[in-house]
């Protein structure tokens, strides 16, 4: 044994005489704590700065599935980039509801501005539990062969339970009939918050009406039907309450005058 | 010495088994074990990060001073979970995201401590090294157990392949929700308890205290 060994032979040099020493002694206690604790977090460094390139082309992928998905034409067999390039991405000014030319619509990083001071606003009323919420964001347009808008794509996110839920939501061409929600990334709990996967739960989405006749949001997510009637109505998840008042929170937030109610009156009136 | 590490490798699969036996990390087991595929990444991982922390520790076991060695063995331990889960992230985005919040909870789970502690400590890094993989699989094995019957009768299907054909998608299988929430994991891990501890009486532990019958005057 080695190790046995190394006890026995008289130490050599400073170094040596320095491992001799008593583990419990101060000077060992504090120089294999810091050690340790430098070695470990090198190697974790030059792991996630490694392997951050793969994550990310991964994490693109994953966001691109997710908005195929959404608007139902995700197909497994097909490669995804192709298959993306269906979608017309286009940067969104929130306030005004109109397209800007000012970013690359490919390249805007709705996340990045969401905490740039300059392209980013504080909220003082904050449903959705996001704090900061920027002043654009990429929206996706599918058109039919026609040209005509069939479909839009919102990203919209918000607070849970434990974590902040990114996601999509897929409208039809009128602005208010919902095709699809979906969510890509959030840390709720498996199990229970984390139904919000659910291919089950979220099929109840579709075909469902953000605003009456009125033009009032009566969209819910809750436990019993509210008055507004089953077409405005999406069960919760039943052991998920907080996940599903996020859920709720969060998609009225972004309806809401504002998120994108300027840009889906646009939509309706046909002004795009 | 080969007879010893040999025993080493296979006495935690049943005879030693950090679940059965020990009774330790029960908890990934409840949540990981309702699809087999995710339960066979959790095995690797799980047997990844007990073999190779209790390497590392054991190579330093006579270093590290006894008044930090829990700390310093957590850092060891959650330096590799994070090198586990950065891995997956970067190599296998689809299992990491079902995993979700379980590849970080590897560092609470009490096999790794336990070997790290037990035995690592103890023992030179070869032998631990072996330790910690036999753990590993023997964690790994009622993972799996678990994992085939609630995703057969849960969800009629093997790795994601149907086996039985559900009524949802027009078969005849009326599958048992029950199995697919963790309390089901419970039930099924007491079972096999109970049968392992038929076969084989001596992993019976004795009991603490008996009740005992007092003459009434």
């Amino acid at each position: 044994m080695p190790e046995e060994n190394q006890n026995q032979t008289p130490p050599k040099g400073p170094i040596g005489r320095f491992l001799a020493l008593p583990p419990d002694s101060v000077p060992k206690t504090v120089f294999v704590a810091v050690t340790l604790c430098l070695v470990a977090s090198m190697i974790v460094s030059a792991a996630a700065v490694a392997l951050r390139p793969l994550q990310e082309v991964n994490a693109l992928k994953d966001k691109q599935i997710n908005i195929l998905q959404v608007a139902g034409i995700y197909d497994p067999s097909e490669n995804v980039v192709e298959a993306f390039a269906a979608f017309e991405p286009q940067v969104l000014d929130l306030a005004t509801g109109t397209f800007t030319d000012e970013f690359d619509a490919a390249a805007f990083d709705d996340r990045a501005a969401a905490g740039d001071p300059e392209l980013s606003m504080v909220l003082t009323d904050d449903p959705a539990g996001i704090a900061r919420q920027g002043k654009y964001a990429t929206v996706y347009l599918l058109r039919d062969d026609a040209g005509a808008i069939d479909k839009v794509i919102l990203p919209i996110h918000g607070y849970g339970l434990w974590s902040t839920l990114y996601g999509f939501i897929a409208l039809e061409e009128n602005g208010n009939d919902i095709f699809g929600l979906q969510f890509y990334e959030h840390g709720e709990t498996p199990g229970l918050g984390a139904e919000v996967d659910n291919p089950r739960w979220k099929a109840l989405w579709n075909g469902k009406k953000l605003a009456d006749d009125n033009g009032d949001l009566q969209i819910s997510v809750s436990k019993s039907a509210p008055a507004a009637g089953a077409d405005y109505h999406i069960d919760a998840l039943s052991g998920a309450t907080l996940t599903t008042v996020g859920v709720h929170n969060l998609v009225n937030f972004w309806m809401g005058e504002t998120g994108y109610k300027p840009f889906l009156d646009n939509l309706k009136a046909g002004n795009l | 010495m080969a007879q010893k590490r040999r025993e080493m490798l296979i006495d935690p699969l049943v005879d030693n088994n950090p679940i059965t036996l020990q009774v330790l990390g029960l908890c990934s087991a409840l949540a990981v074990t309702s699809s087999l595929q995710v339960a066979f990444v959790m095995t690797i991982a799980v047997t990844l990060v007990t073999a190779f922390s209790s390497m590392f520790i054991s190579m330093i076991r006579n270093h590290i001073p006894s008044s930090i060695r829990i700390i310093v063995q957590m850092v060891i331990i959650a330096s590799l979970v994070i090198l586990v889960d950065q891995m997956l992230k970067a190599y296998a985005f689809e299992i990491s995201k079902t995993l979700s919040v379980f590849v970080g909870l590897i560092i609470t789970n009490c096999i790794v401590m336990g070997r790290a502690e037990a035995f690592a400590m103890k023992n030179p890094p070869i032998d631990s090294f072996i330790d910690g993989v036999g753990n590993g699989l023997g964690y790994g094995l009622i993972l799996m157990l678990v994992g085939v019957i609630r995703e057969l009768l849960g969800s009629g299907s093997l790795f994601g392949v149907t086996i039985l054909e559900t009524v949802n998608n027009g078969g005849w299988y009326v599958p048992n929700g029950l199995l697919l929430l963790p309390p089901s994991a419970f039930f099924i891990i007491g079972l096999i308890i109970w049968a392992f501890r038929a076969w084989k009486p001596e992993q019976v532990e004795e009991r603490e205290y008996k009740i005992q019958v007092v003459e009434a005057h």
